[in-house]
């Protein structure tokens, strides 16, 4: 899967870099050279093996194929700068389906006939849960990029961890203050009858309330639904904002339909880019979408401020400045949640580096290694921000953004604080035993 | 009497060798069987109301799905431990049977087809529908603190391969003589002709019905032991596809033989697992294997090995 | 909204799903009736349609319309002729048996998904309709002054939505021509009803299959040409229409095409109007839990006679 081709300006840009210690978590970890074991030099040179579960059919196909782009991109640039603890770094995908029973399968496959070092790179929430008991029972780390509330909320075990991508609950909860300042107090939430919509639903109506707004109805879409219009009777009149959270494929549909309903004068429009990952937001049928806000993880439009981390990678991933493919402009990305498969790698690398992790039997070194990482500055390992991470709940909390389309662009409007989003801790996964 | 030993041995030979698998088999290969067995137990339940009986549902992943989060609701909203909470999974998937058994026995042919698709599409949307305790699609944990068993962890490789191994030797067997006693023979007697059943004055509804229970009873114990063993339940197991997989292990394997529906199983899972390994297109390459096998291999597996010579298979 | 809109809105909505499941279930209806096989792949030559919709109108781009009237010609006829191919090379040889077609043609379902995630890619893609507008709809109310006509907020439907709802009714008619009208017609009813007698009178009865496959896939290429416009292509888009098209054909009675239309009325317009008392989910069991109590009571269907 991966076959670093060699482009020596980049490397040496991205080289130099790095020698100025823009990988933290190398330093620390960085003379430890395993030399008294017996098998050390036979393991230096084999590679580490990250097992990479990855959506390529199913209904999450679209965001799989960006998935394994980034994650190819990530182990390129790793393997040019020396691999992890000075060995190559390999990527053995298989395709879950996007189905939970599937993806425990795979989770198997991945410890005991490709016995990887760990696995990693799931998206979609019912697949997560699916397989960490799995990966619990085969004592596995797994390293998820699905922004699920999962982790955090005590459900899975110690070997679950998401790193780099911020889940829901504070996804949503650092939304409110924003929404209810410039948009409106009454808001119309119409999500999706899944488990993903109700975490919506329960946890954005508690925080918009203690904005002072209050959400004046809730629509819970069923699944499969292709056609929407007459559901949309059911927002009130007074509503003043609409936040909508649809997924899959009948989503233009949805925001074409909503367009078509409210005709030329609409209530203001809040979404998660969730329902236009791998969209073009100038497809015909989204004119209604300008002027609206959506939530996003990480801009997909080059924006004025972007720093040299954020261009460095939105290059070294095949991104234009629209978030789309270099080579196919049509092919748009899943920009606001596949760094976290750049990112997830790269906190994979600097655990391993600080555990000295010579393999399986050092796992649970690794997942403490994790563990004790705290805050993790912006850098071109992590070109989202700052990223402060709570080794109790194996979740970690990021800045949000909220971009406004503007001339078929989304810029961003507003930038929240890592403390916006923050909650009380649910679990202590460092209580269990390993 | 040969022929009816020559079965016998078959079977019991069937459950010596996947005993023997156990201390042979490469670490991953045992887990797979333990997947295996747990949805072989499911299609052999679907065989006994399609193979056996003649009717066709695509509704039987609510069975599943009832054994499933009838344990999987039970040992996290009551607390019960493994042995309760499975005794109300196999009640909940009985008695949906029963009630479902009662309403689409009333059809037949396609009709009863798209009855039970219907059906299980309700109890689809219903589990979204109960979010609050199911968590909809994206399912729940079983906990490993709650799948203990007198003492013995059931999450272990090995607990997990002899519990899946003892659930599908006691459904094997009870399933092998099931269809050996006068009620499996007027099950065939129904698929063969339902009239001429009649005429010889057995009660066809009574039989069909009582059919579509044990049915249900069986797709609700692979349900549950997959909650059990695998730690998780969730709706995708309740949507079309789970109920499309069971016809096809079934005809693949041979419609209407014990061991059919095992076969089935192996096969279809090992044809996906082994050519994903070889190519990205690996439902490609299932695709095709399929087509072949309807025009190389048109009654299934077992039902072609005994077309041609091996006569005696059950 | 008001209660009186809100009911007018949803049966509109509901107007427009039953024509989609008419365009969705009429290829069946024939291919079922004439047939008695159960094709699992039928869904998927209606992806293919939507899909070739998308490349048709990409392809040749410019104003919307070219695209669609395109589309319109060339997706029923490739998607019809891969049906016959599949027919032929398929079907055929495993002699149109029960269990084997349902097989073979779920290993179809996987080629044609997989060669499809393959060239097409798994994006959701839009088809733009060849004309789209808004229409406010009016609603007749007694006030203060007497009987008035209002335009309540949100009342509407747009144009390619009416379109469609002709659209169905349109095919639906050239379909019963066809079938009642023709030489080719009265050879498919010949053989819907006894394809062994069909035979014996020289009907050349393989022929006749193979173009009924053909003719029914080109069908579900044409209703997802007219219906793409309103969804997405993408390549996982068959599974829905497949269920729901069964459930018409059952519903309405095996091979009768004007039970075919009652059914789809009956469960078009009773999602939209039952939306309207029961939150969205709700309203989804409700239905389809009324829907399998018609068969339970009627199992022959609305218009099938009961079976001998």
């Amino acid at each position: 899967m991966t076959q670093p081709t060699k482009k020596p300006t980049k490397m040496n840009r991205r080289k130099a870099l790095i020698g100025l210690g823009a990988s933290t978590g190398a330093l620390a970890a960085g003379g430890a050279f395993p030399g008294a074991e017996r098998f050390a030099h036979a393991q230096s040179a084999a590679p580490i093996k990250i097992g990479f579960q990855k959506h390529a059919t199913g209904i999450g196909a679209a965001y799989g194929r960006w998935y394994g782009a980034t994650t190819d991109a990530a182990v390129k640039r790793i393997n040019e700068n020396g691999g992890i603890n000075g060995r190559p770094v390999e990527i053995v995908v298989e395709d879950d389906a996007t189905d939970p029973g599937r993806g425990a399968e795979v989770l198997e496959k991945f410890a005991t006939q490709h016995e990887v070092d760990v696995a990693f790179g799931t998206l979609f929430s019912h697949v997560v849960i699916g397989s960490a008991p799995r990966a619990g029972e085969l004592k596995l780390p797994y390293f998820v990029v699905s922004e699920g509330h999962h982790v955090a909320s005590g459900m899975l075990n110690r070997y679950t961890l998401q790193p780099c991508i911020t889940d829901v609950k504070s996804q949503v909860i650092s939304m409110a203050p924003f929404v209810a300042e410039n948009l409106g107090k009454k808001v119309t939430m119409i999500y999706p009858d899944f488990a993903f919509g109700h975490d919506h639903r329960d946890f954005f109506s508690e925080a918009i309330e203690a904005q002072g707004g209050e959400v004046v109805a809730k629509i819970a879409i069923p699944p499969t639904e292709t056609t929407f219009t007459r559901y949309f009777p059911n927002i009130p009149r007074e509503t003043e904002v609409i936040y909508h959270v649809m997924v899959g494929p009948a989503v233009l549909t949805f925001v074409k339909e909503l367009g078509e309903f409210f005709g030329p004068n609409r209530p203001e429009l809040f979404g998660f880019i969730d329902s236009l990952e791998a969209v073009d937001i100038q497809s015909p049928g989204l004119e209604f979408l300008e002027g609206s806000y959506f939530w996003e993880g990480m801009p997909r439009h080059a924006q004025a401020g972007d720093t040299e981390a954020q261009k460095a990678y939105r290059a070294a991933v095949g991104c234009n400045e629209r978030g789309a493919s270099v080579e196919d402009p049509a092919n748009v990305s899943t920009y606001a949640h596949m760094f976290g498969c750049w990112e997830t790698l790269n906190v994979i690398k600097a655990g391993m580096e600080a555990a000295d992790y010579q393999g399986p039997a050092d796992r649970p070194k690794l997942i403490e290694a994790v563990e004790a990482m705290s805050a993790i500055p912006a850098s071109e390992d992590h070109p989202q921000g700052d990223k402060l991470f709570n080794g109790k709940t194996h979740q970690v909390f990021a800045q949000q953004h909220i971009s406004k389309v503007t001339d078929g662009t989304l810029v961003v409007e507003h930038s929240t604080s890592i403390e916006d989003g923050m909650y009380e801790d649910e679990v202590d996964y460092t209580t269990q035993t390993f | 009497m040969m022929a009816s030993r020559k079965p016998l041995a078959l079977h019991l030979g069937i459950l010596a060798l996947l005993l023997v698998l156990f201390f042979v088999l490469p670490a991953y290969h045992v887990g797979a069987f333990s997947r295996i067995m747990v949805l072989a137990i499911y299609a052999m339940g679907y065989n006994l109301l399609f193979g056996y009986t003649g009717l066709l549902s695509l509704g039987h992943a609510m069975f599943f799905a009832a054994g499933m989060y009838g344990f999987g609701l039970t040992t996290n909203l009551t607390g019960f431990s493994v042995i309760p909470a499975f005794a109300s999974a196999m009640l909940a998937a009985g008695l949906l049977a029963l009630g479902v058994g009662y309403l689409a026995l009333r059809t037949a042919g396609v009709a009863f087809m798209i009855v039970t698709l219907m059906f299980a599409q309700t109890v689809y949307l219903i589990i979204l529908y109960f979010g609050t305790y199911t968590r909809g699609d994206e399912g729940f944990v079983v906990q490993q603190a709650q799948r203990q068993l007198a003492g013995i962890d059931l999450t272990t490789e090995t607990a997990r391969y002899f519990t899946a191994f003892i659930l599908f030797s006691v459904c094997f067997l009870a399933m092998a003589k099931l269809v050996q006693m006068p009620f499996g023979k007027r099950l065939i007697a129904i698929r063969e002709n339902e009239e001429r059943a009649r005429m010889l004055g057995y009660d066809v509804a009574n039989l069909k019905l009582r059919a579509m229970v044990i049915s249900g009873v069986f797709s609700g114990v692979a349900g549950a032991s997959y909650a059990l063993l695998f730690g998780y339940v969730g709706a995708s197991f309740a949507g079309v596809q789970y109920s499309i997989f069971p016809l096809l292990w079934v005809l693949l394997g041979g419609a209407g033989t014990t061991i059919g529906p095992l076969i089935g199983v192996i096969f279809m899972f090992y044809l996906i697992d082994i050519s994903s390994g070889w190519t990205n297109a690996y439902m490609l390459v299932a695709g095709i294997v399929l087509v072949l096998l309807t025009l190389f291999a048109p009654q299934g597996i077992v039902g072609t090995l005994r077309k041609r010579g091996v006569a005696w298979l059950p | 909204m008001d209660f009186g809109p809100h009911l007018m809105l949803a049966s509109l909505e509901g107007a427009v799903i039953s024509a989609i499941l008419v365009l969705t279930a009429m290829g069946l209806s024939l291919v079922f009736g004439v047939m008695r096989v159960v094709n699992v792949a039928h869904g998927e030559f209606f992806m293919l349609g939507a899909v070739l919709a998308w490349v048709v109108s990409t392809t040749l781009g410019g104003h919307p319309a070219i695209g669609f009237i395109g589309a319109l010609i060339v997706a029923p006829v490739l998607v019809g002729c891969i049906a016959a191919g599949v027919d032929r090379f398929v079907l055929k040889r495993v002699n149109y048996d029960a269990d084997r077609t349902i097989v073979a043609t779920i290993g179809v379902l996987y080629i044609i998904q997989q060669s499809t995630l393959m060239l097409y890619g798994p994006e959701a893609r839009p088809v733009q309709p060849p004309f789209n507008t808004r229409l406010s709809l009016p609603w007749f109310e007694f006030g203060e002054n007497g009987f008035a006509m209002i335009w309540p907020w949100g009342l509407s439907i747009t144009s390619y939505k009416l379109f469609v709802i002709f659209a169905a009714a349109a095919v639906l008619v050239a379909l019963w021509l066809l079938l009642t009208r023709t030489r080719i017609g009265l050879i498919m009813r010949a053989t819907q009803q006894d394809s062994d007698t069909a035979q014996a009178f020289g009907v050349p009865v393989g022929k006749v299959y193979s173009w009924v496959f053909g003719l029914g896939a080109g069908l579900a290429a044409l209703g997802a040409v007219l219906v793409v416009p309103i969804q997405q292509a993408h390549y996982l888009m068959g599974g829905d229409p497949l269920l729901l098209a069964f459930i018409v054909v059952i519903i309405g009675g095996l091979g009768s095409l004007p039970g075919t239309v009652i059914a789809a009325l009956l469960i078009g317009m009773s999602d939209g109007i039952i939306s309207v008392f029961f939150s969205p989910t709700l309203a989804k069991i409700i239905a389809t839990f009324l829907v399998a109590m018609v068969l339970v009571f009627r199992p022959q269907g609305l218009l099938g006679r009961a079976e001998t």
